[in-house]
């Protein structure tokens, strides 16, 4: 087990350098000019400024040395500068990524409890007024576009009755808490700080349940489905036989065998979030990585553009592990490192 | 005679499938057993023989109506509340499937799966106390390195030990009837004497009643002190094992004796006629009479009570044996 952790864990640094050489020569392939955020509109016909701006980004070397110059330096760690903030953008995101996996990770953990929840209990009580409408819930959550519901929550739930404060991870000019784990919410409690604390969970709760929503309703189908599958097993009418309860039948045999099902799509999910919170961090003002990827797409922004994809990419192969991990432990049938 | 372990009346279970129609699966079956011996309910898919043991356990789906009597040591399973039955199931009533693959949940040890058979009946015993027991159970079914053994998932074993864990899992809590169904069918040939014979001394060792439930009269031959041969829903011929295979009454379980392959028999493998009626669209009259060489008019109209006849009962208007040659 450990030795094919390893393995795995060996062979990142070389799918990362194929996802950077792809994302490098794709960037380079797109119509647009990266000069139209670098140059000023009205210096664009002065060829002096322009060439020199050109040779202050390398973008006057030919193709095949500016990757070696990009790779050369990725394997450096250094991801580039960013055109548009003109800091390195290994510290952009940085600065970013934090927040992204704070809103994700809660985002995770509501849309699991509500998931598994509503897929226990609709699956208990099958074709009950609960059930239908624990489904149309997860209907709703799964194809509800977010910048819809998200809207629409932040209108009614912020502006309308302020239960929750607006957008953005903090009040303005309130201090955030002394940096550890770059979770608001963690370092306030290490700080100490309870108001602080306080205001940092208000801010994260309505996108962290606009996102949550999401996760849930595609869960709660997955383990509803999986859990009736495994209702009318063999091992269940076993289990029945044994004279366990339905909800012992559920539980520790229906719901083991749904585990399997259940982490493939965690893990994938996690993974997907990371670069695919976009439009939520996108409408809650949400300083994190996905908005930075927008922003660095529409400036034609290639250093950011690689960056975010290398972070997400990086996202989706421990994402991957994980679940690979997880799943030997879930499934005793699979032999891991074969 | 002693009360029996075992006494169902008229027990009638049917289905209503998705178009609404009602359809019987079990029209009025009667068996009996006594402590300690061996019923074997011998038929083809569909005859019911599996659905009268689930139902009386109530392991059908909850689609299934059940009536009629089942009484178990003398308290009535039908109609029992659920939480009462739980406490029947898998402490005074062992079962044994088909496909110990299938039965066994896949991603639990076959200890663990032991153990909450065991604490699902008492509470007060320890994890540790009942995964020993489990231990103690594999070496009864002969089961050999025991402790590495109760470890180990279900995948890990072979179909016969699969089988043999199975037993040992029925065993668990020691209960007074043990309920095979067609513990042997998914097993090599080579495996089935011997999960037959594990099945037979273990059950006289410990003194339980058996119903073993098969399509193979050749399992239950040798095993069985009385056979209920089931078709269409109902018995047609039961009784003490000899006298069914020696003065068979019912052409069914002729038909099923005859085409039971013997040694020195040249020519082609004999076979019954055509094919068991489905439940949904059984002829009138005998359900058997579209198969039947001895079928006249009476057989298409009028479905025959299952009457005295010999040492046995038999369903039948014209059978092999008639009334006047049985011995008194």
């Amino acid at each position: 087990m450990l030795a094919y952790i390893a393995r795995r864990l060996i062979a990142i640094p070389f799918l990362l350098l194929g996802v950077a050489s792809v994302s490098f020569l794709l960037s380079q392939m797109t119509k647009g000019d990266p000069l139209a955020a670098l140059v000023p509109e009205r210096m664009m016909d002065n060829p002096e400024i322009v060439a020199a701006v050109k040779a202050q980004w390398g973008l006057d070397q030919p193709l095949p040395v500016r990757y070696g110059i990009y790779i050369s330096n990725l394997l450096q760690g250094d991801l580039g500068t960013s055109f548009a903030t003109r800091r390195p953008v290994a510290v952009d995101i940085a600065e970013r990524l934090p927040a992204t996996l704070e809103l994700v990770f809660a985002a995770m953990i509501i849309g699991t409890i509500m998931g598994v929840g509503l897929g226990l209990l609709s699956a208990r009580f099958r074709g009950s007024v609960f059930d239908g409408l624990a489904r149309i819930f997860a209907l709703i959550g799964s194809s509800l576009p977010i910048f819809w519901s998200g809207l629409i929550l932040l209108y009614l739930l912020s502006v309308r009755v302020a239960l929750v404060p607006g957008t953005g991870r903090l009040p303005p000019r309130v201090e955030p808490p002394p940096d550890v784990t770059g979770f608001y919410t963690v370092d306030a409690l290490l700080a100490g700080d309870l108001d602080l604390f306080a205001q940092a969970l208000a801010h994260l709760a309505l996108p962290a349940l606009v996102l949550g929503w999401a996760v849930s309703g595609v869960i709660t189908r997955l383990v509803r489905s999986s859990l009736i599958e495994g209702l009318s097993q063999d091992y269940a009418r076993t289990a029945r036989a044994k004279g366990a309860p339905e909800r012992v039948v559920l539980i520790n045999h229906a719901l083991r065998n749904a585990l399997i099902p259940l982490l493939t799509i965690l893990g994938f999910t996690f993974a997907y979030l990371i670069t695919g919170a976009v439009l939520t961090e996108a409408i809650f003002a949400w300083p994190g990585i996905g908005s930075y990827a927008v922003r660095g797409a529409a400036s034609l922004d290639y250093p950011a553009i690689g960056g975010v994809t290398i972070v997400g990419s990086i996202a989706f192969l421990l994402a991957n592990l994980l679940t690979d991990i997880a799943y030997a432990w879930a499934n005793p049938r699979i032999k891991v490192g074969g | 005679m002693s009360a029996p372990l075992l006494d169902i009346a008229d027990l009638r279970v049917s289905f209503r499938n998705d178009r609404g129609e009602e359809a019987e699966a079990l029209r009025g079956v009667d068996l009996t057993l006594e402590p300690g011996k061996v019923l074997g309910v011998v038929g083809e898919s569909g005859s019911g023989k599996s659905v009268a043991m689930m139902a009386f356990l109530q392991l059908l789906p909850p689609t299934a109506r059940i009536s009629g009597s089942a009484r178990f040591k003398g308290e009535q399973l039908v109609g029992m509340s659920p939480s009462k039955i739980r406490r029947i199931r898998g402490k005074a009533v062992g079962c044994i499937f088909q496909d110990p693959l299938s039965a066994f949940n896949p991603v639990i040890t076959l200890g663990d799966q032991i153990i909450e058979a065991i604490r699902l009946h008492d509470r007060s015993i320890t994890r540790r106390a009942a995964l020993k027991e489990a231990e103690r159970l594999f070496e009864l079914v002969a089961i050999p390195q025991p402790a590495r053994r109760v470890r180990q998932h279900p995948h890990e074993f072979s179909g016969g030990m699969r089988q043999r864990a199975m037993i040992a899992m029925a065993l668990a809590n020691s209960p007074d009837l043990l309920i095979a169904d067609e513990p042997t069918t998914a097993l090599d040939v080579t495996v089935q004497a011997q999960i037959l014979d594990l099945l037979g001394d273990l059950r006289k060792e410990l003194g339980i009643g058996l119903i073993l439930i098969t399509h193979d009269l050749g399992v239950v031959a040798g095993m069985a002190d009385d056979i209920a041969v089931m078709y269409g829903g109902r018995v047609v011929e039961t009784g003490p094992t000899d006298p069914i295979f020696y003065e068979t009454a019912h052409p069914y379980t002729a038909g099923l004796i005859d085409a039971v392959p013997t040694l020195d028999a040249d020519g082609p493998l004999r076979q019954i006629e055509g094919t068991p009626p489905s439940i949904f669209s059984r002829p009138p009259g005998c359900s058997f009479h579209p198969r039947c060489g001895r079928a006249q008019a009476i057989c298409m109209t009028e479905d025959p009570p299952l009457r005295r006849l010999g040492a046995g009962r038999c369903a039948c208007h014209f059978p092999v044996r008639t009334p006047q040659e049985a011995p008194a």
